[in-house]
């Protein structure tokens, strides 16, 4: 969690309502995590399984069409992992790689 | 203008909320509150009210309903009593968070267990912090009158938020009395259409009542007390307001008695009126008695209170709930607080009285004076009329 507020009381909308549609694009939920999805492009077939299940829809394909996770909102849960055909994905800490 | 009636005050409250054209009543019946809103659900019945009844299979739908007919930009209107504010409970914090104006009457009444219908004021003084505007009154005129103004206070954009009308179940719910009715021409001219700071529109989307991260949590919650805290010279604008309309004047903090009384009693709800009598009896009897009765509850009005207090030694606080396991009964927990650390603090005595119902008569005011006098009630609190032998 970070220490500084959103925004100042004062500037909150009435009630706390949300008036900027997609504003929660800017909640950064991957700092919840501790561990993170490492995919070993060795095995990785480009299936985009992984992307297809992942809770977060974080996993996106690149240029080199391999699929890995944005760690801004990826939160860890290794569902990828699980789903991933060719075990090409495993879970690391965080402060391992 | 306006005609005199003899009605129930229930039946009072009802035409107050219709001629507040509510758009929405959702509420389901609960004693002693039930002939409120059975008669509001005839007047919609019958075409004498436009608006939408919504008969909720309990209360924490009711306000659930009143949420989201706010949220749509509807002005609303609920009653409850008891265990019916209880199961509420949740919902009373939403309402207040969202900054949604509506107008609820709590038919005050015991909560169980043991099961009971009458009139105290532990429904209520569970609900202290749901961040309404909270209002007592004593009498029916008063609860007709202040229903009309909670809308009025609720709906100003410097406060926007829900409003609750305390009266005494039974005790005052069931009274018939004599009640001025405004016409409809009035109680327009005084209650202006309501116009939401924000509602559900789809030409125009917000997300109400979202989650609040610890990054945002606090800065809501202060949001949401400042207007609270804002509301009480708003209060006194409206009830102002509706004096010069109307005639008849509401203070925030009311004095009764001898002026600056070496005593005072600090009563809520309709037991001011027993004990105005008793402090009349006893001023004959050459007692240097008054009384301050409080009808603004939330936000609490310190310094109209610490003025109609100024130079008392000695202040009664009745409570009419018991808080088992703390130091004072709730409203006097509020008094010490206030008087914490100042010069001027009294002497506070604090008797809990009138629990599910049983009768406080002038006899028994007239019994505590004479026992605070004599110094036997210093201390915590003490439970008027518990029979320890019998
Ligand atoms: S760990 Fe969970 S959140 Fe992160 S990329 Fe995999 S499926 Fe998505
Ligand atoms: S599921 Fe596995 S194999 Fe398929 S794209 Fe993702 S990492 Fe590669």
């Amino acid at each position: 969690m970070s220490d500084k507020a959103l925004t100042a009381w004062r500037d909150l909308a009435l009630g706390a309502a949300i008036t900027r549609p997609g504003s929660a694009a800017d909640l950064k939920t991957g700092d919840w995590k501790t561990l993170r999805p490492k995919v070993d492009e060795e095995k990785c077939i480009k299936c985009a399984l992984c992307g297809v299940y992942c809770p977060e829809f974080c996993i996106s394909e690149n240029e080199e069409g391999y699929w890995h996770s944005d760690p801004f909102y990826c939160k860890g849960c290794g569902i990828c992992a699980n789903e991933c055909p060719k075990d090409a994905i495993t879970m690391v800490l965080e402060e391992d790689d | 203008m306006g005609k005199r009636i003899g009605t129930e005050v229930s039946l009072g409250v009802a035409e107050a909320a219709r001629l507040a054209n509510v758009d929405v009543v959702s509420a389901y019946p609960i004693t002693p509150q039930t002939h409120i809103v059975e008669e509001l659900s005839e007047y919609v019945a019958n075409g004498h009210l436009d608006a939408e009844f919504i008969p909720v299979e309990s209360e924490h739908s009711a306000m659930s309903a009143a949420v989201g007919a706010g949220a749509a930009g509807a002005r609303v209107y609920t009653a409850t009593a008891a265990q019916g504010l209880a199961l509420m409970h949740e919902i009373l914090f939403i309402a207040s968070s969202m900054r949604l104006p509506m107008v609820m009457t709590v038919a005050n009444r015991a909560l169980s267990g043991p099961i009971s219908i009458w009139n105290d004021h532990s429904d209520i003084m569970a609900e202290k912090d749901i961040g309404w505007v909270q209002l007592f009154v004593e009498n029916g005129q008063e609860a007709l009158d202040l229903t009309l103004a909670a809308f009025a206070i609720g709906e100003d954009h410097r406060v926007l938020l829900p409003v609750a009308v305390n009266m005494d179940g039974f005790i005052l719910s069931h009274m018939i009395e004599p009640m001025v009715v405004p016409d409809q021409e009035e109680a327009d001219a005084f209650l202006p259409a309501y116009e939401p700071a924000m509602r559900l529109d789809p030409k125009n989307p917000v997300t109400m009542g979202p989650v609040g991260m610890p990054e945002v949590y606090t800065e809501a919650k202060v949001q949401c007390e400042q207007a609270l805290l804002g509301s009480k010279p708003v209060v006194k604008e409206v009830l102002d307001r509706f004096a010069d309309q109307f005639g008849r004047r509401y203070e925030l903090v009311e004095k009764n008695g001898k002026e600056n009384a070496k005593a005072l009693f600090l009563t809520m709800g309709a037991l001011g009126e027993t004990c105005m009598t008793a402090v009349d009896g006893l001023i004959k009897d050459g007692e240097d008695v008054g009384q301050v009765r409080l009808r603004l509850w939330r936000p609490f009005p310190e310094e109209e209170f610490l003025e109609a207090c100024r130079g008392a030694e000695r202040i009664i606080v009745i409570d009419r709930a018991l808080s088992p396991g703390c130091i004072n009964g709730p409203l006097a927990v509020d008094i010490k607080s206030l008087f914490y650390g100042r010069d001027d603090a009294p002497e506070i005595v604090n008797v809990i009285a009138g629990l599910g119902g049983r009768d406080v008569t002038t006899e028994d005011f007239r019994e505590i004076y004479a026992r605070a006098s004599g110094g036997e009630l210093d201390g915590g609190y003490t439970v008027w009329g518990v029979k320890s032998y019998a």
